[in-house]
């Protein structure tokens, strides 16, 4: 079964985000790393890119398909996860630890409206299921 | 590889003496452009090339070796009479620079060709330039573009559907164009509600391959082209799925206004190792002032044919000369060969094969959605996961069976996806083993799933790691031992 920790707010296209040091943390779910299969390219937005909600970020290539990000939230990215772009093997082997992929400005984001690990459990069930 | 054979001095020719006094290399060559020193090419004998060359062939997968029933490809058989035909000194030693009335013959070849695919697609002029559909994608979007540009009203989106084969979105964005997806429904076919809403006057055209990629004909294409034409867009067919009705609907009729085809797809010619294709493009009438520069015209009056450059509304030149010529003369040698009816029978028999097919495999591999197909399907791998098969594992074993995998992991709307398309040239025997390759691979992976994760047993290569190789990308052979090459 997928790994889902408690402490972040996921997406229905498969993103995480998570308050750290009053930055947003924002990645791929287990899931979508496990969909995609080794990913061999990150392509991530530079520093001071403004990203906003609902919008793609970058994107994620692996043998088998390029998929987009889509950002969990608006703001503008204060860093990007350097070791993801040069080793992007972390992304399947730590989603939601050194595969990170950016980090945004806290300002403006509203994470609670973003779904909890019980909702988005739910909303892999049913989404594997149809 | 061919430097490993490599011995210092050995030669595959050797030339006589020249008896003439010619200009000198200094004399002809400024010397910033002379070499100080020979380039490292191997050094082989003839038969030592010829053994490397044609082991290497040996080792290849081909249509003319076995079943390629790799879907959205069209890998049918190409016809040695076209090969013939290509091969005529009269066609083969054309250059492109001859004079228009040193050629009359070449360029009425050409002429026809386009009549006939015009005919066969319902356009009103089509060009050659596009050497493959990718790039007729990129020459009808910047048609398109060009057209909404010329009427004052310049357009930002392309809407492509989300079952749409990869090089749709990223043409949009070469031509300049933002994609945008739209949804597919529980039919596997383009959600009506959704693109309507998507439609608004930002909306430059929809693309869209028909049968789409699922292998499924878009039953509401009418109210899809009414919709996007009163969106003010244009409807684009990519023409990779051209076979499954070709001689039967022609996209023109319903309502597209550029088409793509690919030659090395419908009309027989070789995809031979990545090149050259043809993919000419086709487009109504009131798009023709776009076309590439130059356009063929017939003179009635001086009985001639004769390229126009005279073209001031023109995207302009995308392809050196006139495209591939010799891959489009193949493909009118397929046309002339099948003439009006054998062309309807090519469709109508990829469509029986693909669904022998898929009736003979449904149980073991269901499709995405249920019914009959076009000329491809898309079956789903997805039960063997838990037992920790994938479809991958299930392509590679197919391979120790003796047959090409079909397409996996696309389209990316279905899960574990085999996307399968054994085209009319395969008779209902190789079918029927092909079919019995499958159904025994998903006993396989019951009994014995190490099997599947550990094939293909029988090629010289196994599993290359396709991981690491895009990671890690290195396409330049170097020397093993640093000291031992240059
Ligand atoms: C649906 C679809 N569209 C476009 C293309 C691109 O065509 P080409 O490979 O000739 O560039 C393909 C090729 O496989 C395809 O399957």
């Amino acid at each position: 079964m997928t790994n889902l920790p408690g402490d972040r707010r996921y997406t229905r296209a498969h993103e995480w985000a998570m308050e750290s040091d009053g930055r947003i943390l924002v990645g791929i779910t287990d899931y979508a790393q496990d969909q995609l299969g080794d990913v061999v390219y990150v392509g991530l937005p530079e520093v001071g890119t403004m990203v906003t909600a609902g919008e793609p970020l970058g994107e994620v290539e692996s043998t088998k398909s390029v998929a987009d990000v889509y950002s969990p939230v608006t703001g503008t990215v204060l860093e990007k996860n350097s070791e993801a772009e040069q080793a992007p093997e972390v992304i399947n082997s730590d989603p939601y630890g050194r595969g990170w992929l950016v980090a945004v400005d806290a300002s403006g984001s509203a994470l609670e409206e973003l779904m909890g690990a019980d909702e988005y459990q739910q909303w892999l069930e049913q989404e594997v299921d149809s | 590889m061919v430097f490993e054979l490599s011995r210092p001095g050995r030669r595959a020719w050797s030339l006589p003496e020249a008896d003439v006094d010619g200009p000198s290399l200094e004399e002809l060559l400024p010397e910033a452009h002379r070499r100080a020193q020979p380039p490292n090419l191997p050094e082989l004998s003839e038969l030592d090339l010829v053994r490397h060359y044609t082991r290497l062939s040996q080792r290849n997968w081909a249509i003319d070796v076995g079943a390629y029933p790799l879907g959205s490809c069209t890998m049918k058989y190409n016809p040695k009479l076209s090969e013939e035909a290509a091969s005529l000194p009269g066609m083969r030693d054309l250059h492109p620079f001859e004079d228009d009335d040193l050629v009359q013959g070449a360029l009425e070849l050409l002429g026809t060709l386009e009549l006939a695919l015009c005919e066969a697609t319902g356009m009103a002029r089509m060009t050659f330039q596009p050497a493959a559909g990718a790039q007729g994608e990129l020459t009808g979007l910047l048609i398109m573009r060009a057209y909404h540009d010329a009427a004052g009203d310049p357009r930002r989106r392309v809407i492509i559907p989300d079952s749409a084969h990869g090089t749709n979105p990223a043409s949009v964005t070469l031509a300049g164009f933002e994609a945008h997806e739209t949804p597919s429904d529980e039919r596997g076919l383009v959600d009506l509600g959704a693109l309507r809403e998507a439609l608004a006057d930002d909306v430059a055209g929809l693309m869209l391959t028909n049968p789409n990629t699922l292998g499924l004909f878009e039953r509401d294409i009418a109210e899809i082209a009414t919709s996007v034409h009163d969106a003010g867009g244009l409807l684009y067919y990519d023409g990779a799925n051209f076979n499954s009705i070709v001689g039967l609907v022609r996209p023109g009729d319903m309502g597209f206004d550029i088409v793509h085809l690919n030659l090395h797809k419908t009309f027989a010619t070789p995809h031979g190792g990545g090149g050259p294709g043809s993919g000419p493009l086709g487009v109504v009438e009131r798009l023709e002032p776009f076309l590439p520069s130059p356009v063929l015209e017939w003179d009635e009056g001086a009985e001639r044919w004769s390229w126009d450059h005279d073209r001031p509304r023109s995207i302009g030149r995308i392809h050196s000369f006139h495209g591939n010529f010799g891959i489009n003369l193949r493909a009118y040698c397929y046309l002339r060969s099948l003439g009006p009816a054998g062309l309807r029978q090519v469709a109508e028999r990829a469509v029986l094969n693909a669904n022998y097919l898929r009736a003979l495999i449904e149980e073991a591999f269901p499709t995405a959605y249920p019914g009959p197909c076009m000329h491809e399907f898309v079956s789903s791998a997805a039960r063997l996961k838990r037992l920790g098969v994938r479809a991958t594992d299930v392509c590679k074993r197919l391979i120790d069976f003796g047959f090409h995998p079909p397409t996996i992991y696309f389209p990316l709307v279905v899960e574990e996806a085999l996307m399968v398309e054994p085209t009319e040239t395969e008779s209902k025997e190789t079918l029927d083993s092909l079919a019995a390759a499958l159904n025994q691979i998903a006993d396989e992976a019951e009994g014995d799933p190490e099997l599947l994760r550990s094939a293909p047993i029988t090629t010289p290569v196994r599993r290359p790691d396709e991981a690491r190789a895009a990671r890690q990308l290195r396409v330049r052979w170097t020397p093993a031992d640093p000291d031992g090459g240059s």
